[in-house]
């Protein structure tokens, strides 16, 4: 016999629970604010009340220095921008190609295996800065009309070659995570291994590995502002400029509020994207 | 003597020092279906992805439609386009909705263009009550909706030969009888078949020829009625007792 | 006597007094000063010590080999001399090192002053004391014989030019307010990469104070050679030394400097150490 659900009435029972657990939860809330604001005056007043707070403050704070500062930075930031859009673009290719080359079967392209492995390796191993300053100054050195002279160009490769290294073992990895069973229906229904790839494997590989790619895009847009050792004005040395004239860091400030400000977009959409992707995974019982 | 569709002669092979299949020889003839039956280990499922060259044969020789795919250098590709494959665990394409997965091999490995292969895709999937999926994605299906469009994937193509690896073991009871239909069905329509299974009861309704493999080798091989009734060895009786004890049978 | 006569006799020992406390108070605020000017009076970091900051590396030829305390160079002889003149021997001074951004930070430095070619300007001074200033400054252009500023006569020739300065430096500041080429600068965290670029042909030219770029053209680089010098904009450019806002060395110390100057001290070490810097040609 089925009872009609339309007839349903909430017990006492139910009613005395719903109010227990109303009266827990307006009690943490209360709890969680008042924690918080005693943690935050603490601060404050700890902060405000050092000693060499007014000097700090004019020192890093001080808002006549960030207004002057404000367009030259802008202007240097506007360099990131450039250097950073065309970076990611060039990293993801190059880093899908090495993870490629990685994972790939083929006894002939045996060659190309092991020079991706010691690209990997290299690349990994060597500091940005190092490489920065081998391929800006050391290339260009070599006195050959064909390599650009441009400290952008020349940085850009620089980030290009050194980042690509880490997509493209974060990329490898998403690839030989996806189950292998995959791959096997899709060669039992007769496609050939590029096919695979191009069709099975791929496709949930980056799914698989977009949070750790997006950080790195994310880390790479703040090393985008290492080029200026070789010359080129962005918006941490046009801040530097400044500070060298007034003896003021408040436009380093300014500096770090554009880059975080740049940086926030890419990092909510890759919060976003992780918890989607986590709903999707509890659905299919992977957990 | 009519050309076999598959031929399997002396078939061995070893995962290592462990001897899976043990000059194993059979054969399939066109539209007949073979049921292997026999218990985990005994070589069924490495058996079947052998004939689609899944994995490499130590010795003997397979033959599809009269060619010898066991050869050096054939083109294991073009082989596995003609022989179609489902699998315990369905491995439908995640990232891609039903018709998709569908129509995936006959775009990219038989070039049908992409509306005829829609089409066709469509037809199969309205002639068994599927047609409602169509753009959904698998992780939305029931396990037996998800193993039919398995099968369906793999026959959209027309291959020579379907070969069904314990295709139902995964499902839940209620969900079994549905994907066992769709089988009977194709079985009636001619495919030629190789089905390894533990449902005796379906083995005896579509099974032409029923083996029974212990240990890597064939040990009895005869009609449904038969074999499952009268068994001859000792190996098989246990076996079906087993089966019976475990209130398969 | 009249009264007139009274009255001037009066006044005339009340004047003398008055002259001779204010001789006496002057002389003794003099003998005071000097007093509190000397090593034992002054308050540094390490009682008895005079620590001077400076850069690493220290570059030629303000400095010598990278060794500050090897009193080879013009500011290590200025930072001695000015320590002698204070009463501090060899011995007491101790030398530390300090990057450009904690020269400026706020707050107490590591240092009782710093010697660096820091250049006084008003708006720097509200953040750091400097002392009167050591050394008059005057910036220049150097490049090599094959570049296309190697003939510049005048600041119109170098309107396309592609320039460099290090950075924090008014090397800079006379590219973008004194030449104002159409390109925009490079600018370098340090010399050496400065001058890598210039060798490499990556920059036109390098700016750089008059004394450093003659370094530069003669010892670092191959064919290098001086274009020429620009007068400074607004009055005359000179480098100080850097102490603590409010510090209280900062009087005994321009003391120092000013007694250096008055005595040609200056003028000799900046002879011996800064060479033949005449010769360049001003351009304008």
């Amino acid at each position: 016999m089925i009872r009609d659900p339309s007839a349903y009435e909430p017990s006492a029972l139910r009613l005395q629970r719903e109010e227990s657990k109303r009266r827990v939860s307006y009690r943490s809330t209360l709890i969680a604010l008042v924690s918080t604001s005693i943690i935050g005056l603490t601060l404050a007043v700890v902060v405000t009340g050092a000693p060499g707070f007014a000097l700090v403050r004019q020192s890093f704070f001080n808002l006549h220095y960030a207004q002057s500062a404000f367009p030259h930075v802008l202007s240097g930031l506007l360099l990131n921008l450039r250097v950073m859009v065309m970076a990611e673009i060039f990293v993801l290719i190059l880093g899908l190609l090495i993870a490629l080359a990685r994972t790939s079967r083929s006894p002939v392209l045996y060659p190309v295996r092991l020079l991706a492995t010691m690209y990997t390796d290299i690349f990994r191993g060597l500091p940005l800065l190092l490489v920065l300053l081998l391929v800006g100054l050391g290339l260009p050195g070599l006195q050959l009309s064909w390599i650009p002279n441009s400290a952008v160009t020349l940085g850009t490769i620089s980030l290009v070659l050194t980042y690509s290294a880490y997509v493209a073992e974060v990329i490898r990895a998403g690839i030989e995570a996806v189950n292998p069973a995959q791959r096997m229906a899709g060669r039992a229904l007769g496609l050939t291994q590029a096919q695979t790839q191009r069709h099975v494997i791929l496709p949930q590989a980056l799914r698989k590995v977009t949070p750790p790619l997006l950080n790195d895009l994310v880390s790479l847009q703040k090393d985008s502002g290492l080029i200026s050792v070789l010359g080129a004005i962005d918006a941490i040395r046009a801040a530097g400029i400044e500070t060298a004239q007034s003896f003021n860091f408040t436009p380093y400030l300014v500096a770090g509020a554009l880059f975080v400000a740049l940086t926030i977009p890419l990092t909510r959409f890759t919060d976003w994207l992780t918890r989607k992707q986590d709903r999707a995974r509890v659905q299919q019982g992977e957990w | 003597m009519t050309e076999q569709m598959i031929d399997i002669r002396d078939l061995r092979k070893s995962y290592g020092n462990d001897l899976v299949l043990k000059e194993v020889s059979t054969t399939l003839a066109e539209h007949e279906v073979k049921v292997l039956i026999g218990a985990s280990g005994s070589g069924k499922s490495t058996l079947l992805r052998c004939i689609n060259l899944l994995e490499a044969i130590d010795d003997g020789q397979i033959f599809l439609d009269g060619v010898d795919i066991s050869e050096v250098g054939v083109d294991a590709d073009s082989v596995r386009s003609q022989i179609g494959s489902v699998f315990q665990s369905f491995n439908l394409f995640p990232h891609l909705n039903v018709l998709q997965n569908i129509t995936l091999a006959p775009r990219y490995v038989h070039s049908v263009p992409k509306a005829e292969a829609i089409d066709e895709a469509m037809r199969l999937l309205d002639r068994f009550g599927l047609k409602d999926k169509a753009d959904q994605y698998p992780d939305l299906l029931s396990g037996g909706q998800q193993q039919r469009v398995a099968i369906l994937r793999a026959v959209v193509t027309r291959p020579k030969v379907l070969l069904l690896d314990e295709v139902t073991s995964a499902l839940d009871p209620i969900l079994i009888a549905e994907v066992l239909s769709l089988i009977s069905e194709l079985k009636g329509e001619g495919m030629t078949m190789m089905i390894a299974t533990h449902e005796m009861g379906f083995a005896k309704r579509v099974a032409d020829q029923v083996l029974f493999l212990h240990k890597g080798e064939i040990f009895e091989s005869g009609r449904p009625e038969q074999i499952l009734e009268n068994p001859n060895t000792s190996e098989l009786q246990e076996f079906l007792n087993a089966l019976r004890d475990a209130g398969r049978l | 006597m009249t009264n007139r006569n009274k009255t001037r006799y009066a006044i005339a020992p009340i004047i003398a007094a008055l002259v001779a406390s204010l001789v006496i108070g002057v002389t003794s605020d003099i003998a005071n000063a000097t007093g509190a000017c000397k090593a034992g009076a002054l308050t540094t970091l390490t009682p008895g010590t005079l620590t001077i900051g400076t850069d690493d590396p220290a570059y030629t030829p303000w400095f010598d080999s990278n060794k500050p305390s090897n009193g080879k160079g013009f500011e290590s002889a200025v930072a001695y001399a000015v320590a002698k003149q204070l009463g501090y021997s060899n011995t007491k001074v101790k030398w530390v090192k300090a990057s450009f951004n904690t020269v400026i930070q706020p707050g107490k430095k590591a240092f009782d002053f710093d010697i660096n070619e820091v250049s006084i300007t008003p708006e720097r001074a509200k953040a750091v004391d400097f002392s009167t200033g050591y050394y008059d400054v005057a910036q220049a252009l150097v490049t090599t014989t094959k570049s296309k500023i190697a003939k510049a006569k005048s600041i119109v020739d170098l309107a396309n030019a592609k320039l460099g300065a290090a950075v924090g430096t008014t090397s800079y500041s006379t590219i973008t307010t004194v030449i104002k080429p159409k390109t925009k600068p490079a600018v370098f965290d340090t010399n050496d990469i400065a001058t890598q670029a210039l060798i490499n042909g990556q920059i036109d030219g390098l700016v750089l104070d008059l004394p450093t770029a003659f370094y530069v053209s003669a010892a670092a680089l191959k064919n290098g050679l001086i274009v020429g010098q620009f007068a400074p904009k607004a009055g005359s450019e000179q480098f100080g030394l850097v102490l603590t806002k409010g510090s209280g060395l900062t009087s005994c110390l321009s003391g120092a400097v000013d007694a250096l100057r008055a005595n040609g001290s200056l003028k000799t070490l900046a002879a011996t150490w800064l060479g033949n810097t005449a010769g360049a040609p001003v351009l304008k």
